[in-house]
């Protein structure tokens, strides 16, 4: 046994020396984010200052039929203890064989077509204290097999491990006007954290369609319910079976996209669909910068009883690429709740300088919310906050 | 050797054969040229290749894109390709894999390493510029003869080389451009320059091919093309460099999973 040992590090060492480096890659960002307004709770604060590392080392051998990447994630936050977090984004190995890729160790998947929410997207866990978009995800321990054949791509995932949301801490913003308690979460699985979830998706290509099915049965990644306990809230995590659709339609210059969920756990079943279309126009002002105009609908059955705050709502965005030197692109757009007259408005604008920083400028406003709307919380937290980031 | 071309083509479409031989219009002549150009480029199966392309404005500020492409060529359609990206940094690892069509639009997907995401692109606008240069997405497709009508207009001598002058229209949709006039070498049916004419006709960009090298005895590759803007005063090399052919690339190697793992 101990020789068998002796010969596979002795194997992992010859074969590492044989392949040369290994690739380094990655930023390093400073970030500001300012507050407009004094905040609710004196705790918090009106400028946040902070940095983060994202390091990439990546080695293929097998002739990159085999491949093991480490993505590492750190982030300090001047103020609030939960947004200064590390994760591994990524530990996993991957394995190109003739039908299969298979994927052992920590990764991520994204599922799904639409811009504003992505509900379809169930695998990893989102990533809230990074940034309040939901775009950014932790990563989740899987056994992933995926085959790309005629009938389209399958991909099937044992998913060992369940990783808790992110949540601003006391003095971060923006966050409700409760602190969310995520040291004391609860389970409804008995095996609370250390559930097997299991997940299934094919996805099919026909030309101008594309259309995804998918299936998830296990611990739900957003808090069903949250108990309030000595002035905290404490999330509480069930087991959750949905079936999701995402489609595709390009119809002309249109492309038309569609999500829609079923949700069933053991207190109810709920269906939401995010649906609508983006359509770009090609050089504008006699110039070669594209314009894209993107709206969607988001729908929750559910209504004012959701968890999410988009159970009636219309995202309206537009997207600038000025097609330059410098990659400059410019994102704005407005949320707006239909039955209220909340609006949530965001801007993102980045630009390449030199050849490796890229500057990055993000605004969010909370217009109009309703005092017994979630939003409702975020209405003295309007921000603007800048990245630098270094690529290396 | 532009004529047995035609008169096979004629041969079987048109009982007037040895007429239309002897009367070839312009039209005939052009097509004619184009058939025996991609004849010539049939066969090389698969290639990969590392491509430079340094961006210049009108200040003479310059930016360099590095990418590697693969390509895979597919018997009577366009080729597949994937492209990834190595330079600049922050991009690093963003793909785009393409199926390419004659007529019918070119399927295209990007996929974002930071997000893990595979976005279908909306391809029906050939016109956009291809990462910001001065190349636009209808100029790096793979070139089919059916995208194109043809008019040969003239012999002439170019930098010494005796070329077939054609103008060719785009039989697509959505094209930025009216017309192309190309210079091909008359020896070996490449092309040696390309000006192309916008959509209100004016005078728009002059694409350069300079280092012609021959592959496995047979394929021309050009080691640089030069695009430059007259409008706007841009422009863009492109550099080619490390052209392999036949690796032994296949459907496999160009799905989303390729895509995905694209490194």
């Amino acid at each position: 046994m101990k020789l068998q040992l002796h010969f596979v590090f002795l194997s992992l060492l010859l074969s590492s020396t044989a392949l040369g480096a290994v690739e380094l890659s990655g930023n390093i960002s400073a970030q500001s984010r300012l507050f407009f307004s004094d905040p609710i709770d004196p705790d918090q604060h009106n400028h946040y200052p902070g940095f983060a590392l994202e390091p990439e080392i990546y080695q293929q051998w097998d002739d990159n039929r085999q491949r093991l990447t480490l993505a590492a994630f750190y982030r300090y936050d001047q103020y609030d203890d939960a947004r200064t977090h590390a994760d591994i984004r990524e530990l996993a190995w991957l394995g190109m064989f003739d039908q299969w890729d298979v994927t052992v160790g920590i990764s991520k998947v994204f599922w799904g077509v639409t811009e504003s929410q992505h509900l379809v997207d169930i695998i990893n866990q989102t990533d809230l204290v990074e940034n309040i978009d939901g775009e950014e995800k932790l990563g989740q321990p899987m056994l992933r097999f995926s085959t790309a054949q005629d009938w389209g791509i399958l991909d099937a995932f044992i998913l060992p491990g369940f990783r808790e949301r992110t949540f601003a801490g006391p003095e971060g913003r923006p966050r409700p006007a409760l602190i969310i308690d995520t040291d004391n979460a609860t389970y409804e699985s008995s095996d609370r954290d250390n559930h097997i979830d299991y997940a299934v998706r094919w996805l099919g290509l026909f030309d101008e369609i594309e259309l995804g099915l998918s299936y998830f049965s296990g611990t739900g990644r957003d808090p069903e319910s949250f108990q309030l306990i000595n002035n905290e809230l404490v999330p509480h995590y069930v087991l959750i079976k949905q079936v999701g659709i995402d489609l595709l339609a390009i119809v002309e210059a249109w492309t038309w996209k569609l999500e829609m969920i079923s949700r069933t756990s053991s207190a109810q079943t709920y269906q939401a669909m995010t649906g609508g279309f983006e359509y770009t126009l090609y050089g504008i002002f006699d110039s070669p910068s594209d314009l894209g105009i993107v709206i969607e609908y988001l729908y929750d059955d559910r209504g004012e009883l959701a968890s999410s705050p988009f159970q009636n709502d219309l995202t309206t965005a537009l997207r600038f690429g000025l097609n330059d030197i410098q990659s400059s692109e410019v994102l704005l757009g407005v949320i707006s709740d239909l039955d209220h007259s909340i609006t949530a408005g965001f801007i993102e604008a980045s630009r390449r300088i030199g050849d490796s920083i890229k500057i990055t400028l993000e605004a969010r406003t909370f217009s109009h919310t309703a005092a017994d709307r979630p939003l409702h919380d975020f209405r003295r937290d309007d921000f603007i906050q800048a990245d630098l980031a270094w690529y290396f | 050797m532009n004529i047995p071309a035609t008169a096979v083509l004629l041969l079987i479409f048109s009982p007037l054969t040895v007429f239309n031989v002897i009367a070839e219009t312009a039209e005939e002549k052009g097509l004619a040229i184009a058939v025996e150009a991609d004849r010539r480029e049939n066969g090389f199966s698969d290639s990969t290749a590392d491509m430079t392309m340094e961006l210049r404005n009108q200040q003479g500020d310059t930016s360099v894109r590095e990418i590697r492409v693969k390509t895979l060529e597919v018997a009577n359609d366009g080729d597949k390709s994937l492209s990834i990206f190595d330079q600049p940094a922050d991009i690093k690892g963003t793909a785009f894999l393409t199926f390419s069509h004659a007529l019918e639009p070119d399927e295209q997907w990007l996929y974002l390493p930071s997000l893990k995401r595979v976005k279908r692109i909306n391809s029906k606008n050939k016109s956009g510029p291809f990462m910001g240069s001065e190349f636009a997405y209808e100029d790096i497709a793979s070139q089919e003869v059916a995208k194109y009508s043809y008019k040969y207009l003239r012999d002439e001598t170019l930098n010494g080389i005796d070329c077939f002058v054609i103008e060719r229209y785009p039989a697509y949709e959505h094209s930025g451009y009216t017309r192309q006039v190309g210079w091909i070498n008359k020896a070996e049916y490449r092309p040696e320059k390309i000006v192309f004419y916008d959509r209100k006709n004016s005078l728009l960009k002059t694409l350069t091919y300079s280092g012609y090298k021959k592959y496995l005895d047979q394929y021309w590759r050009a080691d640089q093309m030069l695009m430059e803007n007259h409008q706007n005063g841009k422009s863009t090399l492109m550099t080619w460099k490390n052209y392999q052919f036949r690796t032994g690339l296949d459907e496999g190697d160009f799905n989303h999973n390729s895509l995905k793992r694209a490194k």
